[in-house]
Formats: C-alpha cells, sequence, structure tokens
C-alpha cells in the first residue's frame, strides 16, 4: 500500500524539531525504517513528518565518565563499525548482527529504535539489561530516563508529546563486566520470537548483578527478577525453573513454545555469561 | 512552511535529476514512476522482501523505507546504473550460468546486495553470504545456486586481483 497524505518538513535545529512537535499528529522522522513501513502499511497517518536526519551532532559516539553516550542519530551499521562500542559496550555490539539486515542497518537508528520501543526489538532489551538511560529534550528543557522507568506499554515510552531522544548511556564495561546474547527468529534479522540480553559481574568465581531483559514475551522488555537470582546463585537449571515469564500466543508462536525457547536462551546466554573473558 | 510537496534535486546513476514530488512518495516509486527505472522492484513495501534495494550515497538502503523527498542531494544508484557501468556484469553472468534466478523479480535487488558485500574485497563464507543476503527473499530458487554465483564471482574477482 501506499501512505495517507502528509506534509513534511526537515527540522534546522533541536529547537525547531521541538517545536514541530507541538502541531497536531506531527511524528518525528529519524531512520525510518519502522515508521515509512507502518506509513506504508497505513498503520499510522501522520499529519506531519519532521525529518531530524539532518541535525548536526546527534550521531555521535563517545566515552564520557565511565559512559558511553550514543547519539540518537547514530546508524546501527555506524554502532557495528565502531570501536568504542565493540571494546566498551560489548552487549551493544553482540546484538548489532541481528538487528535487520544489512540494508536497514545502513539508515536505522540507535535513537529510533529505542523511541519506537517495539517490544521484540533488541535494542530496548539491551538497554534495560545494561541498567541504562535516555537522554530526551522537550520544551522544559533536558531530561534523563532511567531505562527501567522507560518502556511503559506497548510502542509506549515515558517521552512527553514534544520531547525528542537526544542520546542512549549505558555504563562503559569494565573488567568484571560480561555479557550475553541469544535470539530466536524465523529468519536472520526478522524480529525475534523470543530473545535475551543480559549482563552481570563476575567476582572471583561467581557471578554478581545479573541482569536477564527478554524481548518478545510482553509488551515492553521484561526483567526476569527470579532468574537472575538463581543464576547468581550459580545454578543454570534452577535459573531456567525461576523463570516466571508471561508472554500471549502471537503469529510468531504459542504462549507454550516461547516460554520453552525462554529456557532455551537462558542456557545459552548463561554460557555466554560465564565464558572467561579474553 | 510545511509541504506536502517539494522540488528535488538528486543523481540518479550518474545524471542529474529534479522533480517535484508528494512528501508521502517512496523513493523507490519515485524511480519507477517518475523516471520510468523499473528495474527495482516493488514486493512488500514494508522492508521485508527487498526487491527495491538500491543504492544512497554508496549504501544499499530500502527504496520502499526512504521518501523521495529525504534523496534531496543525494546520489542514488540502482540496477540499471550498476548494471550499464558494468559493475555487476560478472555477477549477472554467473547468475545466469548457475540458473540463480528463475522469475527475476528478486535479482535486482539481490545483485544489488551481493555486491554490496563483495565490494568489501575478499572471499566470504556461505554463512556470510547468506547472512548478507538474508534481507532479500527469493520465492524461486531456494537459494542455493545464488550463494553459488556470489561466491564463484568472489572468488573470480580474489583470482584477478591477486
Amino acid at each position: 500500500m501506499k501512505p495517507a497524505p502528509f506534509s513534511y518538513q526537515k527540522a534546522r535545529s533541536l529547537d525547531e524539531a521541538i517545536a514541530l512537535l507541538g502541531e497536531k499528529d506531527a511524528r518525528l522522522l529519524a531512520g525510518g525504517q519502522s515508521l515509512i513501513a507502518t506509513l506504508n502499511m497505513r498503520l499510522s497517518s501522520p499529519s506531519l513528518l519532521i525529518d531530524i536526519n539532518g541535525l548536526n551532532g546527534l550521531n555521535v559516539i563517545s566515552e564520557k565518565n565511565g559512559m558511553i553516550e550514543i547519539g540518537a542519530l547514530a546508524r546501527h551499521a555506524q554502532a557495528e563499525r565502531s570501536d568504542i562500542i565493540a571494546r566498551h559496550a560489548p552487549l551493544i555490539a553482540r546484538a548489532m548482527p541481528y538487528i535487520g539486515h544489512p540494508a536497514i542497518r545502513n539508515r536505522g537508528t540507535l535513537g529510533g529504535s529505542i523511541a519506537f520501543a517495539d517490544p521484540a526489538a533488541e535494542l530496548p532489551a539491551c538497554l534495560l539489561a545494561l541498567d541504562g538511560e535516555v537522554e530526551a529534550s522537550g520544551p522544559k528543557g533536558k531530561r534523563t530516563i532511567k531505562a527501567g522507568d522507560f518502556f511503559k506499554g506497548l510502542f509506549e515510552t515515558a517521552l512527553g508529546p514534544q520531547e525528542v531522544l537526544t542520546a542512549i548511556r549505558v555504563p562503559a564495561a569494565d573488567k568484571g563486566a560480561r555479557v550475553g546474547f541469544a535470539e530466536l527468529a524465523r529468519r536472520h534479522g526478522d524480529y525475534a520470537i523470543v530473545g535475551l540480553a543480559a549482563s552481570a559481574h563476575v567476582d572471583g568465581k561467581g557471578l554478581s548483578n545479573v541482569r536477564l531483559a527478554y524481548f518478545g514475551v510482553g509488551d515492553t522488555p521484561v526483567r526476569a527478577k527470579k532468574a537472575e537470582a538463581a543464576l547468581a546463585g550459580g545454578n543454570i537449571e534452577a535459573a531456567v525453573d525461576a523463570l516466571d515469564l508471561a508472554p500471549n500466543d502471537d503469529v510468531q508462536a504459542t504462549a507454550k513454545v516461547k516460554k520453552h525457547l525462554a529456557g532455551v536462551l537462558l542456557r545459552r546466554v548463561a554460557d555466554q555469561l560465564l565464558e572467561a573473558r579474553p | 512552511m510545511s509541504n506536502h510537496a517539494l522540488d528535488i534535486t538528486l543523481t540518479v546513476n550518474g545524471e542529474r535529476v529534479q522533480g517535484r514530488v508528494d512528501a508521502r512518495k517512496t523513493l523507490v516509486d519515485f524511480l519507477r514512476e517518475d523516471l520510468f527505472l523499473t528495474g527495482s522492484h516493488v514486493g512488500c513495501e514494508h522492508g521485508v522482501c527487498g526487491a527495491c534495494t538500491v543504492r544512497v550515497d554508496g549504501d544499499i538502503v530500502r527504496g520502499c523505507l526512504m521518501l523521495a523527498a529525504q534523496c534531496d542531494g543525494a546520489n542514488v544508484e540502482t540496477i540499471e546504473g550498476l548494471s550499464d557501468s558494468g559493475e555487476v556484469a560478472d555477477l549477472q553472468a554467473a547468475f545466469e550460468q548457475r540458473n540463480a534466478l528463475q522469475c527475476g523479480y528478486c535479482t535486482p535487488g539481490m545483485l544489488a546486495a551481493a555486491q554490496d558485500l563483495l565490494k568489501r574485497g575478499g572471499v566470504p563464507s556461505r554463512e556470510e553470504i547468506r547472512e548478507h543476503l538474508s534481507g532479500n527473499y527469493c520465492r524461486c530458487t531456494g537459494y542455493h545456486a545464488i550463494v553459488d554465483a556470489v561466491q564463484a564471482v568472489a572468488q573470480q574477482r580474489a583470482g584477478k586481483s591477486r
């Protein structure tokens, strides 16, 4: 199908984008890899698209005060090639090849993926597993929102109607940091049937600070806190038994299948977390 | 201030092109309907099938997931350009020799995606080829012949450049 008519404007500054968001049914256009698909299918029909692709300085990946900051307009392909991400944000590096396909990753942005908050997408779960945060700017200025407070519901976030996500930040991985990532999809690069992003700290022989963020099993990325505690205790099978996810049936799989696959992924990810880091 | 129709100037296959486009017109529809470059195909129109794959500023993208209005100032290359310049001539020959196409609907996108991988140099593994082409659906061949053709060309090119 073709999109319903809308008007289009390139924002020349962040302030202009924020002001334009005050117009009725206005939407931001970043990479467009989800938005334009929904326009084509007429699942959404905004009256104004505000193209923020030309805004300067919003695509920088940098290390600041022990945090890795990724500008909202950094494209997936850019993150995939980034040395800073490879060295200091290994969970994001691991997740990157699972996100869409090369042509999608050339356009899609990290900020867009977080702001869109698809429950089956990889990056929202990574942000939650890493206890990261989001920076947003709006008419009242800048604020920081923790990942745990950001994902509110199905495609719903803590962003206000006139707020623009400008960056995401995750703690830079230190020597004891361990990450794991696994996903099951019908075809490489498709949205997950079930996926799992995880981070932990290794001290001595055991794991601490285990964070397991599942995607594709609810309206938002979901932490499996009981399983986190069991995994910190060192028992993988106990962690699998402690999974208390409540997925719904969807077009890809039944709830029963998803629950089974969540256990399969937990075993794989636990192995990654326990692997010695080179 | 806001616009339903926009004037754009871009380069398509090396030629400067000007046009007035509806804001809602996708790049692939602009190429096909306004420029009559019908080699880029429209399949699913939501980014899944890859039939509309074209190059924008050197990178492959989904022609259905970019608006023509966003391409003001861009350098766009379609299968017509890749074909006329001879850049994918060896891939096209290998696809033909190995029956890597039947109906041909996916072929322009498949060639653009394959060339995107091969222009990085080296000989990718079959697994890497499959992964790079994972965003391009083919409903005829079962993919084996396509992977064969891409791998053969990679080996051929590596041999030549040695």
